[in-house]
């Protein structure tokens, strides 16, 4: 069985074509990176399988169904620097956010919420900082509460746009033993990751994207300098280039 | 008048009520709207709502002012229909759709209230003190008016407290759970509009913004929790309201909504200089200390 499969699917943002009859599969129990250079759609494609953006066409299947039938199975880690984090709320908080699929309208989370809230917070390191608020953790820590809110879903499949850019290797190693224990479970996992050397040792599945997919499949036939040549334009040069802006921007966005 | 006889005074009690209720409401919805960063969309909407009182009055004849706020309302509503418009039509900044919008409305508004005014007609003439409130005109009428659309406004909050919450911090991933983020964000937009229709008559449309953005920015310095920070917010914008319109009754020639606007001003600055952890004092001595 697919976790994940998408059919012709195009997204435009106004007249730029982000993302071109992408098709793609994802069998269950992957872990999954969606790599590619800036620009190539790679959160863009997250969003559309979550029904976030708008498509010009194409299908999103999860499970074998649309996705507003199989909500209930799926996490999602937005980018971090997508909120604000002086926000005023505690850690708890955002985590008890992750039931609120569950609960649905008007009821309020209450002591079984609190418990599994918690319970997520170990799993990434966090219990001791339950009632902080978000404004005063280190942006490793502020992934890892996305990651905890993401785990108290409790879904089938979990989409992460970019969880381990920019943060501390502690971070990295946490949010990486979380996610093989998930696809231990048999859960799947897709990934936006930005990072090619670290790629290979953390997933089992790629799917290289630059606007349209270039290639996707097991990590050991797909991960091919053949084919990272062809998704980042001609060179690995350019794709050397690509990161280091890459990583530029990032340093940019931390100060 | 001294204040005891303030307080058992009819006109007193009813303009207590008014001014407080609506320092309440504004509080508990600023909050939202000044975390959405969405504050200047309440300065456009409370300009806008001027041609809506005149319009109202003008087809109506009437000054109950259920009717006037319905106008208001409705053209509070136009306003921010425009404004979308505006942004996804003509790709203008969010910023200029706001000034054009705002300006516009207002002039309407402006035009409408000179030519009511000046007709020589004596009913319409008391119109102009939308333009910057006065509470002493506060009926009984007026209080009732207001606390049903406060407890209307309060009431939707608290329903729907845990959805507003998460749609303020994180849009995408409410969505990705499926919540209607688009009609939560009307709903939320909507209930903002009631807060300033209940502002007009006491604060008036040219200062009804500083009573949204004010009470929220002096309570979030006080906690890092929203259901505190709404209720601080409540509290600073019904003192504020309290203050401004018994300042006003107790002395003549003092308009209402500037006094009131005033008064929440001081307690926005204390709050900004004084208020721990995050106020300036507090951070300036913790610097020179550590």
């Amino acid at each position: 069985m697919n976790a994940l499969d998408i059919h012709d699917l195009t997204v435009s943002y106004r007249d730029k074509v982000a993302l071109q009859d992408v098709d793609l599969a994802i069998p269950a129990g992957k872990l999954a990176a969606i790599i590619g250079p800036n620009g190539a759609g790679k959160s863009t494609l997250l969003k559309a399988a979550l029904g976030l953006v708008p498509t010009v066409a194409g299908s999103v299947l999860i499970y074998g169904q649309p996705y507003a039938k199989q909500r209930h199975l799926v996490g999602y880690v937005p980018q971090r620097s997508s909120v604000d984090w002086d926000f005023p709320t505690t850690v708890l908080d955002v985590v008890l956010m992750g039931t609120y699929g569950r609960l649905g309208w008007i009821r309020r989370p209450g002591r079984a919420e609190r418990d599994r809230a918690l319970a997520c917070l170990d799993q990434v390191g966090m219990a001791d900082y339950a009632d902080r608020q978000i404004g005063q953790l280190s942006g490793g820590q502020q992934q890892r509460v996305f990651l905890a809110r993401a785990l108290a879903q409790d879904a089938s499949v979990y989409f992460l746009d970019e969880p381990m850019a920019g943060v501390d290797a502690v971070t990295e190693q946490t949010i990486l033993s979380v996610l093989q224990d998930l696809a231990r479970q048999g859960r799947t996992i897709i990934c936006v990751h930005h990072d090619l050397d670290s790629a290979p040792q953390y997933f089992d599945w790629v799917v290289l994207l630059n606007v349209r997919v270039i290639a996707s499949g097991p990590l050991a036939t797909t991960f091919t300098a053949d084919n990272l040549r062809k998704t980042y334009g001609g060179s690995m040069r350019a794709a050397i280039a690509h990161f280091q802006h890459f990583e530029e921007e990032l340093e940019q966005a931390k100060r | 008048m001294s204040m005891a006889e303030l307080l058992s005074d009819y006109t007193a009690r009813n303009v207590a009520l008014g001014s407080g209720l609506l320092g309440v409401i504004s509080g508990v919805l600023g909050c939202f709207a000044v975390l959405r960063r969405q504050g200047l969309l309440g300065d456009v909407l409370a300009h806008a709502a001027l041609p809506g009182i005149c319009l109202a009055y003008l087809l109506t004849n009437s000054k109950s002012s259920l009717v006037l706020l319905l106008g208001a309302a409705i053209a509070g509503w136009l306003a921010a229909l425009a404004l979308l418009q505006i942004v996804q039509q003509a790709r203008l900044g969010e910023d200029s759709a706001l000034g054009i919008v705002l300006s516009t409305f207002f002039a309407v508004g402006i035009t409408l209230l000179t030519f009511l005014t000046k007709r020589g007609d004596a009913q319409g003439a008391g119109l102009d003190r939308f333009l910057f409130g006065q509470a002493a005109a506060l009926i009984e009428e007026d209080v009732f008016v207001i606390a049903v659309l406060a407890a209307i406004a309060i009431g939707a909050t608290a329903l729907f407290y845990k959805e507003f919450k998460l749609l303020t911090f994180d849009a995408l991933f409410a969505r990705s759970i499926g919540l209607p983020t688009q009609a939560l964000s009307v709903l939320l937009t909507s209930l903002v509009v009631v807060a300033i229709v209940i502002g007009l008559q006491t604060v008036g449309v040219v200062l009804m913004a500083a009573m949204l953005i004010g009470p929220a920015v002096a309570a979030r310095q006080w906690t890092n929790r929203l259901g505190i920070m709404i209720v601080l917010a409540a509290l600073f914008g019904a003192a504020a309201g309290l203050a401004g319109a018994l300042l006003s009754l107790s002395a003549e020639n003092i308009p209402t909504g500037p006094v009131t606007i005033l008064s929440l001003t001081l307690i926005v600055v204390l709050s900004l200089l004084f208020a721990p952890a995050r106020g300036l004092v507090w951070r300036r001595l913790n610097r020179s200390g550590g």
